[in-house]
């Protein structure tokens, strides 16, 4: 639902990322973080476990607050904006959580209700509507009244993607979204991100270090590296795989051997 | 030079055991000859059995002979490992050739990543004076986080107010049943026993002056004033404070506040709010209803037990009962649901991201609350005095 004037948009990057620092407390996580997300692009957000890749978003739509260094969207710093006005941006997010996220107390249909009757005028029928539009985009058809407990995890995580897309966001966030489905559900998720980009034309950052959904679906991507605290590697994740010299990107994108994982994304 | 002294217990009991014994094949190299059953129910030597040949001094290399080893697990590795440990900072060179392969597999598996350098710092205890320091500090901090949230509550209760912000009824309603009329059960049933132990205490008291006429004042003004607020205080701490705590920390852990966040939802106006003021307004209700209980349960003690007039006792309540003791008990319960609420929704948004967090969470945000409804009573107590009332 987020109207910009196409004079804005060709100015700048969608997304751009610069100097950032993340810290909890006096322990730096990362330093001068640096990249752009083009419009309409899939970027993915890769690295080890526990290298800071789910803090990177957390920083990106505005849970935690930059040690330095600042993110822009669009040309406008969000991590600089007014409360007020950050508000009115985050509108144009959508996240998807780890675990989904749903509120566990709301049916499915009213998770995905709740954005719309907050921010939008529609009549509660037409909301309705949406919600059962939004389900059965993402495959959950009749499951409206269900609650996040009587679903299983990736229904769970699909819910909450249909949440995410509720306001026709400019940008969808995914936190690790196949963590723990199994290939094929797996691969059905990547497929829908990848029609929902489509269709919606939203730009797409996801966190992930499932191998197989890097090459499928990744236009760009940024390596975090936990031994040297910051990014060591930029760009289309199929020519990392054949360019790129560093050590670490290179074994974790051939899974430490010298096996070409991208024939399976092909297939 | 038998190292395999420990052993022998096992051997009498009828346990496999395990057994080394210490050679030594030249002045400066000795051999550890591994034998009989390494198993973790069975006995065995321990490195302080051998150690005290390695003091010898000129020693320089170790070597092993397993061929007498028959089953192993576990406990020979722990063995080796504390060994290789301990003959690396004596600088004496061990040769693990004479080990099974699976052994030496294994050995060399646990040391192929090096310890990371400050890891173990992590979960120390300072020195005593820094360890109180930091518990200040942290006090110090929790007053000001306490305070913060306070006034974003503030905040939202004003943006509600001038209609900038909604207040979701339909979970208000909720938490307004839960609050409210859940409690009555176990609300009736405290404050009965409240209204009993007061009238019986009071009754030995007065009996000695035959003043049990004077149970039915001490009762009314005891339940009013105090006990009401209190008992209702403690119980809805304990009942709700918690369960508040608990559904804010789980959503902290199932990452849904951050959901709601992310919407540009305010966790402050969407979460605590609505239970803040479910609390607040039924504290006072609950309070009145636990005042009117309490007495019943005096009059049960005074009619049922001192043989008093129930017509005598009933008068004797009214005539002194003031609404200024009332008033005071509601006020009272007002302040304290406010708090209970405030401490339970502040420890559950405080909370970590895992299962015992939430546990913890909710045992703080009872013990929170209690703690400041206690204070919160003395101070009362001294304005009541200051105002003669």
């Amino acid at each position: 639902m987020a109207v910009r004037d196409e004079h804005e948009r060709s100015d700048a990057p969608h997304i751009e990322v610069r100097k950032l620092t993340m810290a909890y407390g006096s322990f730096v996580l990362m330093r001068d973080l640096d990249f752009t997300v083009e419009r309409g692009k899939i970027f993915v957000i890769m690295g080890g476990s526990g290298s800071g890749k789910s803090t990177l978003l957390k920083h990106m739509i505005g849970l935690l607050e930059p040690a330095r260094g600042e993110v822009l969207y669009d040309g406008e710093s969000f991590t600089g904006a007014t409360p007020e006005r950050r508000l009115e941006m985050l509108r144009g997010f959508g996240v998807t959580f780890q675990q989904g996220a749903l509120w566990s107390s709301m049916t499915l249909a009213e998770n995905v209700a709740l954005p719309l009757s907050e921010y939008t005028d529609l009549e509660p029928a037409e909301i309705r509507e949406i919600c059962c539009l939004k389900l059965a985009l993402v495959g959950l058809r009749g499951f409206e009244d269900y609650y996040p407990s009587q679903i299983s995890g990736g229904m769970r995580k699909r819910a909450g993607l249909a949440r995410a897309i509720a306001l026709d966001p400019d940008v969808l966030f995914f936190d690790e979204p196949s963590a723990g489905l199994d290939p094929i559900s797996s691969r059905l998720l990547d497929d829908l991100i990848l029609a929902l980009r489509d269709s919606l034309g939203s730009t797409v950052v996801i966190v992930t270090h499932e191998l197989a959904s890097i090459f499928a679906i990744g236009d760009d991507s940024v390596f975090l590296d936990a031994e040297s605290r910051t990014a060591i590697a930029h760009g289309n994740p199929r020519q990392l795989l054949e360019h790129c010299d560093n050590p670490t990107v290179h074994r974790f994108l051939t899974r430490g051997g010298e096996m070409d994982p991208t024939r399976e994304a092909h297939e | 030079m038998s190292a395999s002294a420990r052993a022998a217990t096992g051997r009498d009991a009828g346990l496999p055991s395990g057994h080394v014994e210490v050679v030594r094949k030249r002045p400066d190299a000795i051999e550890l000859e591994l034998s009989g059953t390494w198993i973790v129910r069975g006995a065995r030597p321990t490195i302080a059995d051998v150690a005290r040949d390695f003091a010898e001094p000129g020693l320089r290399r170790v070597t092993f002979d397993a061929s007498a080893l028959d089953k192993w697990d576990s406990t020979i590795l722990t063995f080796l490992a504390a060994l290789l440990d301990d003959l690396r900072e004596r600088k004496v060179e061990a040769d693990l050739a004479g080990l099974p392969a699976g052994i030496r597999r294994l050995i060399e598996l646990a040391e192929t990543v090096p310890e990371k350098e400050g890891a173990r710092t992590v979960g120390r205890r300072g020195p005593w004076l820094a360890r109180l320091g930091d518990a200040a500090v942290d006090v110090a901090r929790g007053a000001g986080e306490f305070l913060a949230f306070v006034g974003e509550v503030t905040v939202a209760v004003f943006n509600v107010l001038r209609l900038r912000a909604r207040v979701p009824l339909a979970d208000l309603w909720l938490f307004v049943q839960h609050t409210g009329a859940d409690a009555l059960p176990i609300v009736t049933l405290i404050s009965f026993l409240v209204g009993l132990i007061l009238a019986f205490v009071g009754a030995v008291q007065l009996q000695q002056f035959g003043a049990t006429l004077y149970v039915a004042n001490l009762v009314q003004i005891g339940m009013a004033r105090e006990m009401g607020a209190i008992m209702t205080g403690v119980i809805m701490a304990g009942r709700t404070g918690a369960a508040f705590a608990a559904q804010l920390g789980t959503m902290r852990v199932t990452e849904e506040i951050d959901a709601l966040m992310t919407l540009g939802l305010k966790p402050i106006e969407y979460l605590v709010l609505p239970r803040v003021i479910a609390l607040s307004v039924m504290m006072p209700l609950l309070c009145v209803y636990s005042d009117v209980v309490g007495i019943i349960g005096g009059t049960a003690v005074g009619v049922g037990l001192l043989d008093q007039n129930f017509a005598q006792y009933v008068q004797q309540t009214l005539r002194y009962a003031t609404l200024t003791q009332f008033v005071i008990g509601i006020v009272k319960s007002f302040v304290f649901g406010i708090l209970i609420a405030l401490s339970g929704c502040l420890r559950g948004m405080q909370c970590g991201s895992s299962a015992s967090a939430v546990g913890d969470a909710a045992t703080s945000a009872v013990v929170t609350s209690i703690v400041l409804l206690v204070v919160a009573d003395g101070i009362f107590a001294v304005i009541c005095n200051a105002l003669n009332v």
